[in-house]
């Protein structure tokens, strides 16, 4: 387990390493001068030289590379174009109302759909099933903006329940943040949910008809017992496995959603940043991004090991 | 993974087993649906009351009426005439992608999945790829580049391109070991040969349903561009643009996202659902489930 450990970690540095040159190239394979296009159609002389300074253009490609990716080692992603903050500072800034929706998210999903998915499959074939498959496959289609403005449509304003759009930190007003929170993790969990559900009840549907599980049902264990103890347990990996790849959906989800609700979040700096062409900042988010998305796979596979006993590394 | 993950519908007729296939009632109507969609994309000058693009600020934000059956927008365009032209550019793209995805992906995943040399750069390459989040990536390339069909196809197609790879390559590996590649090696044939000819075959029906799902992938991805900025200009109709200049009009008139929103998740949806009609057909391994 050590060894593999070790493994896995090694292998994910050439992954971080393909995004980082690509993230880094991004810019320098853009037609034309990469400090005009950062500065605009107005720059005078002067300013496109200060940028050309800051973001070093004027070295050899591998020496902008490399010292890029040594300060970056360091903790140090630059200073961003336009507001002259640390880039750090400014994703210190925004992060938190992505992560708190984040993870009512994830864990909204997982509550919901894994016993959706169980369902679906103890209910093989009847109209219990169909009616999760319906959703999940209406979850995956229509789009996530979508589904926001559908449910702030029905619940804010026909309904009244909660407000249109914004966001309040949890710290300062718990009632104004869940209030204010629980659309867009709805919304956000829409695809997640549909993505787990299915996966639930595929998995699911192969283990049911394993020996074990007749063995547990012929001893008289409760079918509640059987389907969570004993099924599910089996069936866990390739759950597993999707809520990993299905972070990819919920990173670009959370750009949208939050473009949808107002939420001054991770997803907002990165579309704003894009449009105000500051380059540092979005070099950051998609090497942030990603390498959340690395690092959460990578715990997934190891955590594999604690879910079935029979995987050795 | 999330690509092998099979989508199904609910929707069946009590017979599910008819024709042996597993037709059910869904792809049929997806099929309808779709066609409806591509003929009023192709047909949208004939068969549009109104002018999508010429602005008349009078008639803006009307109620529907019979004239203009869904209303009119914010510049007093007719909001059906906008939607109606909105799917042709969401039908370029996603055709346009998918043809690009599974040609570039078929061609890396077969070399690949055959030389193990290719196959260690490439697949760091595809992972890599794979680990940045595909709207922020397409955000970034088209903003950059500038925007155009063009770009906004390229933008999209880059991080379709690895999973079509994954696929064709898992194909390609189990299908080099079968004897009939070792036959063909021992008579001299040359490796193109093998490739076009032994082991590409082989990819054809997953690809024909994995092609499904790109398609899908890709309008909802131009969309949610379109929605965002950066799509192509916002003077032609799309469905992302519609809704984004409806944004801030939501509260006053929720129409004006709701219309393009239905026409974007129905193209959506049918697509999937014919693409979980043709893996019921076309997958064999699907086929042998009790499923």
């Amino acid at each position: 387990m050590p060894v593999y450990f070790v493994r896995r970690v090694l292998a994910a540095i050439p992954v971080m390493l393909v995004v980082a040159v690509f993230v880094f190239l991004l810019l320098r394979l853009t037609p034309g001068d990469p400090a005009a296009i950062i500065a605009g159609d107005m720059a005078t002389p002067a300013q496109l030289e200060r940028i050309r300074d800051t973001l070093g253009l004027n070295d050899p490609l591998h020496v902008q590379f490399l010292s890029w990716m040594g300060r970056i080692l360091q903790g140090d992603f630059g200073t961003s174009l336009i507001s002259n903050k640390p880039v750090i500072e400014l994703v210190e800034d925004r992060m938190w109302p992505t992560i708190w929706i984040a993870l009512i998210t994830i864990t909204l999903s997982v509550i919901i759909a894994v016993p959706m998915g169980v369902l679906a499959a103890w209910r093989h074939r009847t109209w219990v099933d169909h009616i999760v498959m319906t959703f999940s496959v209406l979850g995956f289609s229509i789009p996530v903006f979508v589904i926001g403005y559908l449910l702030i449509k029905l619940f804010a304003i026909d309904l009244r329940w909660v407000p249109v759009q914004g966001y309040k930190a949890p710290s300062g007003d718990f009632g104004g943040f869940a209030i204010r929170a629980v659309l867009p993790a709805l919304t956000l969990a829409s695809i997640y949910i549909a993505l787990i559900a299915r996966m639930t009840r595929a998995s699911l549907l192969d283990v049911l008809n394993e020996d074990y599980v007749r063995t547990a049902r012929a001893k008289g264990l409760a079918e509640r017992r059987v389907l969570f103890r004993h099924a599910l347990r089996n069936a866990a990996v390739p759950v597993m496995t999707v809520i990993g790849t299905g972070f990819a959906l919920l990173i670009s989800g959370v750009v949208v959603t939050e473009s949808v609700f107002n939420i001054p979040g991770l997803g907002r700096l990165t579309v704003d940043s894009i449009f105000a062409r500051d380059y540092p900042v979005i070099q950051a988010l998609i090497l942030l991004t990603s390498g959340i998305y690395v690092a959460v796979n990578l715990l997934i596979d190891l955590s594999y090991t604690l879910l079935d006993p029979r995987i050795r590394y | 993974m999330a690509d092998t993950t099979p989508i199904r519908a609910g929707l069946r007729l009590p017979t599910g087993k008819l024709a042996g296939a597993g037709f059910g009632l869904a792809p049929i109507i997806a099929a309808v649906v779709l066609l409806l969609i591509v003929l009023a994309a192709i047909f949208a000058p004939q068969i549009t009351p109104h002018d999508p693009i010429a602005q008349n600020p009078v008639l803006r934000l009307k109620p529907p009426s019979a004239d203009f059956p869904l209303g009119t927008d914010a510049y007093g365009r007719d909001l059906l005439s906008r939607v109606i032209y909105g799917a042709r550019i969401s039908l370029i793209i996603g055709l346009g992608v998918t043809v690009l995805a599974v040609v570039l992906g078929l061609a890396i995943g077969l070399v690949s999945g055959f030389f193990r040399v290719a196959d260690a750069i490439v697949m760091r390459i595809m992972d890599g790829l794979m680990a940045m989040p595909s709207v922020l990536l397409a955000i970034a390339i088209v903003s950059l580049f500038g925007a155009s069909i063009w770009t906004v196809m390229a933008a999209i197609t880059i991080p379709e391109i690895p999973r079509v790879v994954r696929l064709v390559r898992s194909i390609v590996l189990s299908a080099r070991e079968e004897p009939y590649v070792e036959a063909a090696l021992s008579l001299g044939t040359s490796m193109p040969r093998i490739l076009w000819r032994h082991l590409m075959p082989n990819t054809f029906a997953p690809l024909t349903v994995q092609a499904t799902y790109v398609c899908a992938s890709a309008i909802l991805t131009e969309a949610i561009l379109s929605f965002l900025g950066a799509g192509v200009s916002t003077e032609t109709p799309t469905w992302g643009n519609i809704m984004a200049e409806a944004r801030i009009y939501f509260q006053l008139k929720p129409s004006l996202i709701l219309w393009p929103g239905l026409a974007l998740s129905l193209c959506i949806l049918s697509i999937n659902l014919l693409g979980d009609a043709a893996r019921d057909v076309l997958d064999p391994r699907m086929g042998k489930r009790k499923d």
